[in-house]
């Protein structure tokens, strides 16, 4: 009877360990997102992972109260870059750009409750089109 | 000449020399304190330059032109800021129409009355998180992200001009956000004129033949504005309440 007890336990931790390696292998993957516009973000993708909600928040005070347009962290230049070729949104599943993501870090994502969340430029238009970050 | 005499002489003139103090050749405190106003040249702002104070946007709408029944401008600032055009009673409206007649003599008019742009906005001095602002060039806006949806400027403005979100919206277009929750208004189009352009309304009105709306800078001696408000009688509403509006009316007193 022991010795299958520990057969058992020796069973179901291997089990936890399984399964925990495969949730840190798909942790360290990151989300699956459908692939966006090529080209540079406006600032290193490691900063922006961490530092995007700051970079918008900064911002959205220069242009809402004192008018400036030409800010480098926009939401709306974010949705036109990051919008998923097929449908020109970066909401609508756990592949779209920012759904995605916030599903993944499980962090509640209310921009878009105000902000539209699709691109200004057609998706079809969008694999031609310039990077606005580039001409920057 | 007494000594006492040649004492005043010199402190007159002393007095005189500092009140006429200029800060550079030809420049006096009095221009500077005003720069902008005094010449007042509009020009075309760079995208990473604020607003500027020595602008006051505005506008004159010639209620002898605006048609009764017609609706373009509203229908125009509908499409533009992405609002549904419903007409329930808690629906949005960023402009009315208001047909008024005076009863004595029958005289008809039909003005369309959007938020007045006040160079001293109720709403604003009641607001209690600082959400509803005044822009330095004069446009009176909701900032959204601080607005708690409160309603005291609803109560506050004579105009009637904001307007609650009740329910979820759809359909926002990318320059013109706007959610349950927050009070709204129009914005004088801030988006375009941002990028030099002109309100919506403005150019849905000329569109349609009327031309009675007429927008720009109050400060500017040679805008048309400027010009017309300058050779015609025009009047801001309720201007007893002393809140000197950007939005004049020519025809209405008459």
């Amino acid at each position: 009877m022991k010795a299958a007890g520990l057969v058992r336990g020796a069973l179901v931790a291997a089990l936890l360990l399984a399964g925990s390696a495969a949730g840190l292998a798909a942790l360290a993957a990151g989300p699956s997102l459908d692939p966006a516009r090529a080209g540079p973000c406006v600032e290193d993708p490691k900063v922006m992972r961490r530092s995007h909600m700051d970079f918008l928040k900064h911002d959205r005070d220069d242009t809402v109260r004192r008018g400036i347009r030409g800010v480098k962290h926009s939401l709306s230049a974010c949705v036109d870059c990051h919008a998923n070729k097929a449908d020109g949104r970066v909401l609508g599943s756990d592949r779209h750009f920012c759904q995605g993501c916030h599903a993944f870090a499980a962090v509640k994502l209310d921009c878009f409750d105000c902000h539209a969340s699709t691109a200004r430029i057609a998706p079809a238009a969008t694999a031609a089109a310039s990077l606005p970050g580039a001409a920057r | 000449m007494n000594p006492v005499d040649k004492r005043r002489r010199e402190f007159l003139g002393s007095a005189a020399a500092f009140a006429g103090a200029m800060i550079a050749p030809g420049v006096f405190l009095y221009d500077y304190a005003n720069a902008g106003v005094s010449d007042g040249a509009s020009r075309p702002r760079g995208p990473a330059e604020p607003a500027s104070a020595s602008v006051r946007w505005g506008m004159l709408i010639d209620t002898t032109k605006c048609a009764s029944g017609c609706r373009e401008c509203v229908d125009a600032c509908n499409r533009e800021n992405g609002l549904p055009g419903t007409t329930r009673s808690t629906d949005s409206q960023w402009i009315r129409k208001v047909d008024l007649k005076d009863l004595r003599t029958g005289k008809a008019l039909s003005v369309p009355v959007m938020c007045q742009h006040c160079a001293e906005p109720p709403c604003v001095d009641v607001c209690p998180t600082g959400a509803s602002f005044k822009r330095a060039d004069g446009i009176v806006l909701v900032d959204r992200h601080t607005c708690i949806g409160c309603r005291y400027c609803m109560m506050a403005c004579p105009y009637k001009a904001r307007s609650f979100v009740h329910e979820p919206t759809t359909g926002q277009k990318p320059d013109v956000p706007r959610g349950k929750g927050c009070v709204e208004s129009c914005t004088l189009c801030v988006h375009k004129v941002d990028r030099g352009g002109t309100p919506s309304c403005v150019e849905a009105c000329a569109a349609a033949g009327h031309g009675a709306i007429l927008f720009g800078d109050l400060n500017d001696p040679q805008s048309e504005i400027a010009k017309r408000i300058r050779e015609v009688a025009t009047a801001q509403l309720r201007a007893d309440l002393r809140t000197d509006n950007g939005v004049r009316y020519q025809g209405i007193s008459g």
